[in-house]
């Protein structure tokens, strides 16, 4: 391909859609993160491996079905649950007793969790590559500004704003969630009127976790599920809430977009280098607002 | 005087045991240092290193590409490496001590993560994700032993070094503000240049580390600057023990023993790390040589105590 024809108006705006499915994805899981940061402050590393699990129960559960379309919005339904779960066991039998401790000691705590999660899935799944298929109605894809558009990626685009959304109610509208925003800020001060913060911060750490799931889940028609899927969104995943302002829900939002975006248009510009992109995107945004775009909750 | 003992034990050592424990020890001495490198930063300094490996990586593929890709002389490339970690180390530091706590972490991986995804990419130079292999070296160190005893002597100054700095005023001062930032600068001392000086002193160690894992290995890959590995070496100063002086270089040989031993048994490594370092954090948080210091502590002060 030549640059007159890299540039043209369809491709430009192809990518422009393929990089805005990829940064819903990332939306997704990052929120999950920042949610976490900001309630616990604690970066959880675990996270991308519980992208994983929701990606392999996906899978689990959609074979279960044949590869029918029940097994997919089943698996949608029920792997981030899975994943809710084991973030729930791993909470309560041991990471609730960390939180008087320091701060690098939790972080620390949630490496352990991505060493022995990463283990667990390989000895429960396998090394081998997995996929699973969307319903037969997302498959193919339809024209848009002149180039195919999968159609999977449109559900996406429709699920990332509806995820966006819910969390909003969640966390404006309804009384844990206020009291989640509240621990943020001042958890003494939660745990003085009468509130009991450890099961605050299971919820957190839980409906956090629960995000990543879905994220995973949500990812697996699109991908190969492998193991080594959670190394590699782990450190966006980082990056993107770092740039957004930690914490900060719509801080995720923006930090998804600018990192889906550059990777999709760096991959026009020159492919080999695609990878390259978000990160000194990220690198830059960070030498000019050291907290990130918006404002942390911290 | 045991340390004297020991040094003199691993000197004569390689050529009674077989091969393949010359090259574990040896491995040991490289990964010790990186991790006494780390802890200069993180034990000392309380800053949050948490991309140390890609420095360790810089200093490792200088050396490679020095002496795959150009015909410079080959002692360039043994100074080069730790200069250009110290140089890569003044220029990410500066970035990220303007930042407190977590922000300087976070800013850290994503550099440290620009450089490895750059060394993954850049297949022209770099190899990519494959890395250099046979990378020629002197002849003088053409032999495992003589690698071995290279590194040994090479570690052995590095340590001397570290410790100099380790008791000189700017490590007590260096410690200090760990300890209390806030009256640090209060009473004067420039916080920021103080860090700054140490993370390069400490990215300048392992560019060293790196330059020795050249040695031992003959190649290198990206995987040397993947976070991954960052927390890892992070796992061994806990382990061996954040606040004294020796302990991440133990820390390092256990996890190293470990690795070897436990790789014979099961594919599942990672999975017994994860456990180590639950328990660490639970049971142990001072580390091995920070609890056994601690022993001994009480052992005296009792003594003491009954004398009277």
């Amino acid at each position: 391909m030549d640059i007159g024809q890299a540039f043209t108006f369809s491709a430009l705006a192809s990518q422009f859609l393929v990089g805005l499915s990829r940064a819903m994805i990332l939306f997704i899981v990052c929120s999950g993160m920042s949610f976490v940061l900001g309630v616990l402050r604690v970066p959880n590393v675990a996270h991308g491996s519980l992208y994983m699990i929701g990606a392999f129960s996906a899978f689990s559960i959609a074979s279960l079905f044949g590869g029918s379309p029940t097994g997919f919005w089943l698996a949608l339904i029920f792997a981030p649950l899975v994943v809710a779960l084991v973030s729930l066991i791993a909470e309560r039998a041991l990471f609730c007793h960390l939180y008087e401790r320091e701060h690098l000691m939790l972080l620390l705590f949630t490496f352990a969790l991505m060493l022995i999660l990463g283990d667990l899935v390989k000895l429960t799944w396998g090394a081998e590559y997995r996929s699973i298929m969307a319903p037969p109605f997302f498959r193919g894809s339809i024209p848009i500004f002149g180039s195919a558009f999968p159609r999977y990626n449109l559900f996406l685009l429709i699920i990332g704003p509806l995820v966006a959304i819910s969390l909003w109610l969640f966390t404006n509208k309804t009384k844990i969630g206020k009291i989640s925003r509240a621990a943020a800020v001042d958890r003494e001060m939660v745990g003085a009127v009468g509130i009991n913060v450890s099961w605050v911060f299971a919820a957190a750490f839980v409906i956090g976790c629960y995000l990543a799931g879905l994220g995973g889940a949500l990812v697996a028609p699109t991908v190969s599920i492998t193991i080594g899927m959670d190394h590699g969104i782990i450190i966006e995943a980082f990056l993107i809430v770092t740039i957004g302002g930690l914490g900060n829900m719509w801080g995720a939002l923006v930090g998804s977009l600018i990192f889906g975006l550059t990777q999709a248009f760096g991959v026009l510009f020159w492919p080999q280098f695609a990878i390259v992109f978000p990160y000194a995107a990220v690198v830059i945004i960070l030498i000019w607002r050291p907290t990130g775009m918006l404002k942390s909750v911290w | 005087m045991p340390i004297a003992g020991l040094f003199i034990v691993l000197l004569i050592l390689p050529p009674i045991i077989p091969r393949f424990y010359t090259y574990i020890i040896a491995l040991m001495f490289v990964t010790g240092l990186l991790a006494m490198s780390l802890n200069m930063v993180v034990g000392h300094g309380g800053m949050f290193q948490f991309h140390h490996c890609a420095f360790y990586g810089v200093g490792a593929y200088s050396l490679a590409l020095i002496l795959t890709k150009t015909t410079l002389p080959m002692w360039v490339g043994f100074v080069a490496g730790p200069i250009v970690a110290a140089l890569v180390g003044l220029l990410i530091g500066w970035l990220c001590v303007r930042l407190n706590r977590l922000y300087f972490g976070m800013l850290q991986i994503s550099l440290g993560s620009l450089i490895w995804a750059i060394v993954f990419r850049w297949y022209s130079l770099t190899n990519g994700d494959d890395g250099i292999h046979g990378i020629p070296m002197p002849s003088i160190l053409s032999s495992l032993n003589s690698s071995y005893y290279f590194i040994l002597i090479v570690l052995a100054i590095c340590l001397v070094g570290m410790y100099l700095i380790f008791k000189s005023p700017f490590g007590t001062t260096l410690q200090a503000i760990r300890d209390n930032p806030q009256r640090c600068e209060a009473v004067g001392v420039n916080v920021r240049r103080h860090q700054l000086a140490a993370i390069v002193i400490a990215t300048f160690f392992s560019g060293v580390a790196g330059v020795l894992f050249v040695v031992l290995e003959r190649s290198v890959f990206p995987d040397l600057l993947f976070w991954v590995l960052s927390l890892e070496i992070f796992i061994m100063c806990l382990l061996g023990g954040w606040f004294t002086f020796l302990g991440p270089m133990l820390g390092a040989a256990i996890t190293v023993a470990l690795r070897t031993f436990v790789g014979i048994y099961t594919e599942y490594w990672t999975l017994i790390l994860g456990v180590i370092l639950i328990l660490l954090i639970f049971f142990l948080p001072e580390g091995v040589l920070g609890y056994f210091i601690e022993k001994f502590k009480e052992r005296g002060t009792n003594a003491m105590q009954e004398e009277k």
